[in-house]
């Protein structure tokens, strides 16, 4: 055998293949892999083409294509790291193109010493790795009035979970020298809408990181490439991403964005703002609206729980409507601040089920029910919608997305 | 140095080459101390950047506009998207819906919603039109701005808005915000932890 | 201003960011706060500025060798599935999911074949674990080998794998009395047949079908693979498509030829399935250069076979002097651990190294004491300190320690 002609036949029939992506979907696989060489090596490697796993994009548009939500597909997600091509993101402009060598960090304001740094001196100064989930605050906000959305992925999807790097805030505020009476850092984006957020000086003081890496390599530009906030349990807004200034001050801006957009209407007129922690939330991941269970037997319910409070302690799992609850399985180790996967073995007998997830994090606080939300706040509050997730699993297997 | 009577501009001139001078001196203090990274910026940098107008004004700059003056600046470069009265729900209606908030079908405009003008200043200039941010200029700014409060009935026709009386503007909606009152719902669950 | 032009801007800019390496040379905007970005991906990439890359190693055909993980340019723990390293002897074998199968047989009561949505449906597990080749580091037997932390221990990777417990599957299947190995091995070209023993198997050895959360890539196993905590590599039979039990271990070519430790006497040690606790060092590593004197950010990774990490030391001085350093928490049993001591560089010649010790008391070796016993043919399992000198100018290179 000419040993050039069967290299060129590996390379030609499979690498191309395995390699190609979806452009060549249609590609079967061979019969017997074990009897025809494999593919070649790639220096930055891909899925392969038989996994179809997206995320949602809004069609149409919600408003523009610049402007709204892509969510992750929670329904076929598995442990707790959200792969970085899949974590959800939400803009007002577009995701903003950016060069990281031109990039620049500038911190002023209210300081003895303002600096302007580029990525690389960020990423030369200490560095700290968390696996911390985001959420955006207006997740799940389709689902107050009723059952709207009709899958985990556009119910739930606007969250995700990863290892993020980069430097604590609290050292470069240390080492600009913060002035007395200063109160608040403005953090903002360099996209084509800024997304101003204040800050109180006691959290930026504490775990906020600025981040320039995400699962091990540089964030995504989605998701805010080359630096961001990180807020550890705050609303996923306040995470500004392409993070390009940080002024201290003594009072809150009051962009748009805090002020007007990430307020909560409650029913005499009044509006809360900065809201800015994620309460404990759950949801089941499978199985969930869309999905269909293949008949009467075992299977595992499983989902994801977490908290901006810390860590979860417990979830519970129901599968008739709540009126009955068991202890399900947590991940271990258990994270603060991130995503926790549990699950349940259920035996399913064939007839109509609703399962549901209820979660307490360490503090005691258990997630509610949506009518005890609706009750204290009304139906127009939109963001925070943290309740309890109901399933329903048909006999013939289908799954619903139900309020009871 | 030229010792003798000098002009204000030269005066400046003669200042901002000390302060250069002294920059250059002594580099170290403009860094990261412990670290030394990061160099100091220059005032155009912060200024070209520093666009966040807080509620007491800090940060206008110099200009001018009244609700007469804006209306052509609204009619073509806002109305494409927001209509012409402001109305036009596609993206975000603009004006109308006071007296809505406590009931069933809320609407939260300009008017109706928003506590201050200064953040209604701030998000036009930074980041309208949509597809051209930052492109008006504060005069238009200025006038946009007005012409949005005077649709909305808060300022009138002339009324002129700039750096001193734009932060004055009381909204309508100034008082309707309260606290985060969370945890408000939670409770102990009946069976005991296991 | 006719919004059907704004719109089709918006997407002109779009593409250039989405791309990838074919578009590298077209330049970001100057402002980017002045135009409206990109599009909204399904699938995402990375940023086409971001140019890290696996380095592959050719063994004797372009089938057969690896790819390499640029540790050096990796931040925590979690090493991202396009960098994830590998090896192979017959290439990346081209699997449809819906048509395999994992067949287990042999002294079970009830020998099964499984698909891969029936293995789905089991109780799973999520853990995140690291993988190492128990030749990763050879080539730094006799004297420095390779340039890069890349080349040195680039084949070590860490990723949270998902999958069913293997005991649950063996549990299910029925296992008779006298057995005592399983032999896994895979659909590709050459099998990788490996034989486990029966304790380890009824422990914490996962059948995955996860790898950071989503399905394996094609390189590390798509759709199955066996995941073995804290042991060599390659008992980690990627492309899983069979488990025999039996009473003996099968010694295949992989496990008795091929991953054999030549000892210098002649004799040679098989069946070394730990991974013994071992660091590096990833920045500043062989081929980086640091700016000038100053503050750094010593870090690297530290990792055990046998639990967790305990302390991690650092020393500036070719080992006389050792600092402890600071790790990430929390420390993970059989994950890679990072750790960081800040540095004041004086500017002067130094050399770096980091010695870890894991839960067992276990401190990792130096070269000299390894070589000692093993000699310089054994080939697998080096774990020595390593040693990276900062020249006066900056340049960092690959040198053995004193000590």
């Amino acid at each position: 055998m000419n040993r050039r002609r069967f290299l060129k036949r590996g390379v030609a029939a499979l690498g191309a293949t395995v390699a190609a992506g979806s452009a060549h979907a249609q590609a079967p696989a061979p019969d017997d892999p074990s009897k025809v060489l494999g593919g070649p090596k790639r220096p930055y490697g891909e899925r392969s083409r038989f996994e179809r796993a997206a995320r949602g994009v809004p069609q149409p548009a919600t408003k523009t294509d610049e402007w709204g939500p892509s969510v992750t597909p929670l329904g076929e997600s598995m442990g707790i790291i959200t792969p970085s091509s899949l974590h959800f993101e939400v803009h007002r402009g577009g995701v903003a193109d950016i060069d990281p060598k031109k990039h620049r960090l500038l911190i002023h304001g209210m300081v003895d010493r303002p600096v302007i740094l580029t990525v690389d001196d960020v990423k030369r100064l200490p560095s700290v790795s968390r696996i911390y989930f985001i959420e955006c605050a207006g997740n799940t906000l389709t689902e107050w009035e009723g059952p709207d959305a009709p899958t985990v992925d556009w119910t739930h999807g606007l969250t995700s979970c990863s290892e993020w790097a980069g430097v604590p805030l609290a050292l470069l505020l240390r080492e600009v020298g913060v002035r007395k009476g200063a109160s608040w850092i403005v953090a903002e984006g360099a996209d084509a809408t800024g997304n101003e957020r204040s800050i109180p000086l006691a959290k930026a003081m504490t775990d906020i990181l600025v981040a320039y890496g995400q699962n091990g390599e540089a964030i995504r530009p989605e998701n805010g490439y080359p630096l961001r906030l990180i807020v550890p349990g705050w609303e996923g807004n306040v995470s500004v991403k392409w993070l390009r200034r940080l002024t201290v001050t003594d009072r809150p801006y009051m962009s748009r964005i805090e002020s007007v957009d990430h307020t909560s209407l409650m029913p005499d007129g009044k509006a809360r703002r900065f809201m800015f922690v994620m309460e404990a939330k759950s949801v089941i991941t499978f199985p969930s609206g869309g999905q269909r269970v293949s008949g009467p037997g075992f299977y595992e319910i499983t989902g994801l729980a977490w908290s901006g409070r810390g860590r979860i302690r417990r979830v519970e799992v129901s599968t008739d409507a709540g009126k009955t609850w068991r202890d399900a399985t947590l991940q271990q180790p258990v994270l603060p601040f991130a995503h926790s996967r549990f699950g349940l073995p259920w035996r399913w007998d064939g007839r109509e089920a609703v399962l549901q997830s209820r979660c307490t994090d360490e503090t005691g606080y258990v997630q509610p029910t949506l009518r005890e939300l609706v009750k204290v706040r009304g139906v127009n509050s939109k963001f925070h919608l943290n309740a309890i997730q109901s399933w329903k699993v048909d006999a013939d297997g289908r799954v619903k997305n139900v309020h009871v | 140095m030229v010792a003798s009577r000098t002009s204000m501009s030269s005066r400046l001139a003669l200042a901002a080459a000390l302060v250069a001078l002294v920059a250059a001196a002594w580099p170290a203090a403009a860094q990261l101390p412990t670290y030394g990274l990061g160099r100091a910026p220059t005032a155009e940098e912060i200024k070209a950047w520093d666009l966040t107008i807080p509620p007491d004004g800090q940060g206008l700059p110099p200009g001018r506009g009244t609700a007469a003056l804006g209306k052509p600046v609204y009619v073509q470069r806002c109305a494409i998207c927001h209509g012409e009265t402001g109305t036009d729900p596609k993206y975000f209606v603009l004006v109308g819906g006071r007296g809505t908030l406590n009931t069933d079908k809320p609407l939260k405009t300009i008017g109706s919603y928003w506590p201050y003008a200064t953040t209604l200043w701030s998000y036009v200039r930074r980041t309208q039109p949509f597809d051209e941010p930052g492109s008006l200029t504060p005069d238009e700014v200025y006038a946009v701005t007005a012409y949005l409060l005077h649709l909305n009935g808060i300022v009138k026709e002339d009324d002129v808005l700039d750096a001193t009386t734009l932060p004055r503007i009381q909204m309508p909606n100034r008082d309707g915000f309260v606290p985060d009152a969370r945890p408000d719902v939670g409770r102990r669950p009946k069976t005991p932890p296991r | 201003m006719n919004r059907r032009r704004f719109l089709k801007r918006g997407i002109v800019v779009g593409m250039s960011l989405g791309t990838g390496a074919a578009h590298a040379q077209s330049a970001a905007p100057d402002d980017p706060s002045k135009v409206l970005g990109g599009p909204k991906r399904p699938y995402g990439q990375r940023s086409r500025f971001e140019t890290s890359a696996r380095k592959a190693f050719r063994g004797k055909t372009d089938e057969h060798g690896g790819s390499m993980t640029p540790l050096g340019d990796l931040h925590g723990i979690i090493t991202p599935s396009e960098l994830h390293f590998e090896v192979q002897r017959g290439g990346v074998p081209d699997i449809d999911p819906q048509k395999h199968r994992l067949l287990i047989h042999g002294l079970v009561d009830r020998p099964v074949i499984l698909s891969i949505d029936e293995i789905k449906r089991l109780p799973s597990v999520s853990r995140i674990y690291f993988l190492e080749c128990s030749g990763n580091t050879q080539s730094e037997w006799r004297a420095p080998g390779l340039p890069t932390v890349q080349g040195t221990h680039g084949l070590t990777s860490c990723t949270e794998w998902t999958g069913v417990s293997l005991a649950l599957l063996l549990r299910e299947a029925g296992v008779r009395a006298r057995a005592s190995w399983i032999i896994a091995e895979g659909a590709d070209a050459t099998g990788n047949e490996r034989s486990i023993p029966i304790a380890k198997a009824m422990d914490d050895v996962l059948i995955a079908y996860g790898q950071n959360g989503e399905a394996l890539r094609p390189e590390n196993g798509y759709p199955l693979r066996l995941f073995v905590p804290g042991w060599e590599g390659n008992v980690n039979v990627k492309w899983l498509r069979r488990l025999t039990v039996v009473d003996r271990p099968y010694m295949t070519r992989m496990e008795t030829v091929e991953h054999a430790g030549l000892m210098p006497d002649g004799k040679a040690r098989r069946l070394m399935f730990v991974m013994d606790a071992k660091s590096v060092i990833t920045f500043p590593s062989g081929g980086q250069r640091l700016r000038g004197p100053g503050l750094y950010e010593i870090t690297g990774l530290a990792w055990t076979g046998r639990g967790r990490i305990r302390r991690v030391d650092v020393s500036t001085d070719r080992g006389h002097a050792w600092r402890r350093a600071t790790l990430q928490e929390p420390v993970l049993p059989l994950a890679h651990v990072r750790f960081s001591l800040p540095w004041r560089w004086d500017g002067r010649e130094a050399v770096l190294q980091s010695r870890c010790v894991d839960e067992t008391g276990y401190e990792q070796p130096t070269l000299r004491d390894l070589v000692k016993v093993r000699g310089v043919n054994s080939t697998f399992h080096l774990n020595a300190i390593q040693s990276w000198k900062v020249a006066a100018d900056g340049a960092v290179s690959n040198a053995h320690g004193a000590a």
